[in-house]
């Protein structure tokens, strides 16, 4: 009874954090200098018949009572500038494809390596192994993800000219995917870790071990399971951090992924196109933590409810 | 007397029950030294290595990005003729860009934005949130529920997004109001670019700094030393000096140090998308943005603003992490 009222709760909240981001986005957005016909080579007079075509010219109340409604017929609109003519729920739906599939890539990587070397790290504690991971992860949480696409480049793809700088050739995937990878898999190498170190510490595993469990079973059954909970809390910011690491990777990549779109709708004032990338991202983003949440609440019956 | 072997109380002998002597204490010292808060958290941090060489680390790019400029014979927008595109050599260290400008200073430059931007946001968030929490955990009832929900909507917020569409929006009014109203003159060497990343920071970044706030002061309203203390008659200005502040001070300033990496990572990322200090300023990012063009045939370009931010994130991470264990010893684990 109280977890359906938490989870009700917490629906109607990401609701409404949906509902303020795209009301801020668009008011923000109209009050951009500029408009999308700016760069247009057409007379005053024809971009006059643009603004109006497209109802811009109309009060900004006005126009987002018109987004609103079309927005929830599942309407987006068609793009200003970027691409012209296309709907924009077109458009995101075939450069998501691919953000997806390498953003999908690099979760699993990063949940993988970072669940392994946390467990690894926190069991050998101030041993060798424990050292050099605590030192890796140390610098994938500080090196921007620029740096990393930069500094694998130069190394794999100039230097040794192992791995192609394209997308577009095969293998093209790999780097692009480390960038995305690098940092969720150093923050989850710590987060375990910490998260390990603090359960190995619990009584009920002093008492399985003097009722003689063996170590494998108190150590990879018992104690992992209650580790890996703080693990699921991660997973929302973590589908943040690649989402929007796919800003600076699919840039200097060259991969036709969503991403790059983000930026450049901004600055061409696609309002179309801003609008509908925002939307998607944050309604991702929103439904991830909600999932992460509940989750959380369901796997941990500790946890007591707001 | 008969002693019982397999008895379980105590055997005590005559012996025991006769007064220790007179100097029996003299050795052990009596007089340990009562250390401070703030005493004891320096002891404690200066004890971690790690720490202490970020510490360590951090001072020296605070001189190289400080101090360094002033020595450099080259300014970060100047154009040495003839020296354009130049790899590392004795005049210019880290060689020169397309335009023959030294990349040494304009690193310099850009680790002192980094650091600004830093230390800025980090005093930014420590404000306003610690002002938004203490109301709101201190007035408490509806007002507390109303600011806490307004709290959970920016708190869910993708961040990132919002700061790239606000940098843009108020960017070019911003232009406006420093370069027409008199009064606002003297920010242009800061430079708009930069006056609205810190607005955003205190738009978006405080969010998670009121949280910990009121938590804190929910928390400690009703510990039991809090009302023993009161019991004992201890006034209000005595209790949040002795009580209430060294309790959450600690995690205040630990929550703000690890602000400071964050911060700074936003900046360079940005400065990297080609929307952050706008130029001829130098940012890390922006230098490693335009390097990446002719990555190819000059790597050093890249090379050392990259390694440069990677450094400083990584030291002030170092440091804030012990910082955090040497402020509030309760929380290490």
């Amino acid at each position: 009874m109280q977890s359906s009222r938490y989870i009700i709760k917490r629906i109607i909240l990401a609701a409404v954090s949906l509902f303020a981001i795209i009301t801020l986005t668009f008011f923000l957005m109209n009050l951009m200098p500029g408009d999308p016909f700016m760069s247009e080579k057409a007379t005053e007079e024809n971009r006059a018949i643009l603004i109006a075509k497209y109802g811009l010219d109309k009060p900004v109340y006005v126009q987002y009572g018109k987004y609103l409604a079309n927005l929830a017929k599942g309407d987006m609109g068609t793009s200003y500038v970027l691409q012209k003519g296309r709907t924009v729920t077109e458009i995101i739906s075939e450069s998501f494809k691919v953000s997806m599939s390498l953003g999908l890539r690099a979760l699993l990587i990063a949940v993988v390596i970072g669940i392994v070397f946390g467990c690894v790290s926190g069991l050998c504690k101030d041993k060798l192994p424990d050292g050099i991971i605590r030192v890796l992860s140390s610098m994938g949480i500080s090196m921007p993800g620029y740096v990393i696409a930069a500094g694998l480049m130069i190394i794999l793809g100039v230097r040794l000219g192992i791995l192609p700088i394209n997308y577009n050739r095969p293998g093209g995937w790999i780097m692009p995917t480390i960038v995305l990878a690098t940092y969720p898999a150093s923050y989850l190498t710590r987060l375990t870790r910490a998260s390990i170190l603090e359960v190995m510490n619990q009584d009920y595993l002093l008492t399985e071990r003097a009722k003689g469990m063996s170590e494998f079973v108190v150590v990879f059954v018992h104690a992992l399971k209650n580790s890996l909970i703080p693990v699921i809390t991660y997973l929302g910011p973590l589908t943040a951090s690649i989402l929007t690491g796919g800003f600076v990777a699919e840039s200097v990549f060259n991969v036709p992924g969503l991403g790059r779109y983000f930026v450049s709708s901004i600055s061409s004032r696609d309002y179309t196109m801003i609008m509908g990338v925002t939307i998607f991202y944050s309604a991702l983003i929103v439904m991830m933590n909600l999932v992460c949440d509940i989750l959380y609440k369901i796997v941990d019956p500790r946890i007591t409810l707001e | 007397m008969k002693v019982n072997v397999l008895s379980l109380q105590s055997k005590i002998k005559p012996e025991d029950f006769t007064p220790l002597g007179e100097g029996y204490f003299a050795e052990e010292n009596l007089e340990t030294e009562e250390i401070g808060y703030w005493k004891a958290s320096w002891q404690r941090l200066r004890a971690n290595r790690i720490a202490m060489v970020a510490l360590i680390i951090i001072g020296i790019l605070a001189v190289f990005a400080f101090i360094g400029p002033m020595l450099s014979p080259y300014t970060y927008d100047q154009q040495v003729r003839g020296d354009e595109a130049l790899w590392p050599c004795l005049s210019h260290p880290f060689g020169t860009d397309r335009l023959g400008r030294d990349i040494l200073v304009r690193c310099m430059i850009g680790t002192r934005i980094s650091m600004i931007v830093g230390l800025v946001s980090a005093v930014v968030v420590m404000i306003v949130g610690s002002i938004y929490g203490a109301i709101s955990g201190l007035i408490g009832g509806k007002v507390d529920i109303v600011m806490m929900r307004i709290v959970d909507i920016i708190y869910s917020v993708p961040e990132i997004l919002l700061i790239v569409v606000i940098k843009m929006v108020i960017s070019e009014p911003l232009d406006n109001l420093i370069q027409k109203v008199p009064f606002f003159h003297g920010l242009q060497s800061i430079g708009s670019g930069l006056i609205a990343i810190f607005i955003v920071y205190g738009l978006l970044y405080w969010v998670g700094m009121a949280r910990i706030v009121r938590g804190q002061i929910l928390q400690l309203k009703n510990l039991e030393f809090v009302t023993a203390s009161r019991a004992l008659g201890c006034n209000s200005s005595r209790m949040i000096r002795q009580h209430l502040l060294p309790n959450c001070i600690g995690q205040l300033v630990a929550t703000v140090m690890l602000q400071i990496p964050s911060a700074i990572f936003t900046e360079a990322f940005l400065s990297y998308l080609g929307i952050g200090v706008s130029a001829p300023m130098a940012s890390l990012g922006s230098l490693t943005s335009e390097a990446l063009n002719g990555v190819t045939s000059y790597p050093y370009r890249v090379i050392f603003p990259a390694a440069l931010i990677s450094l400083i994130i990584l030291s002030f991470n170092l440091f804030g992490d012990g910082l955090r264990d040497a402020l509030d010893p309760k929380m290490k684990k």
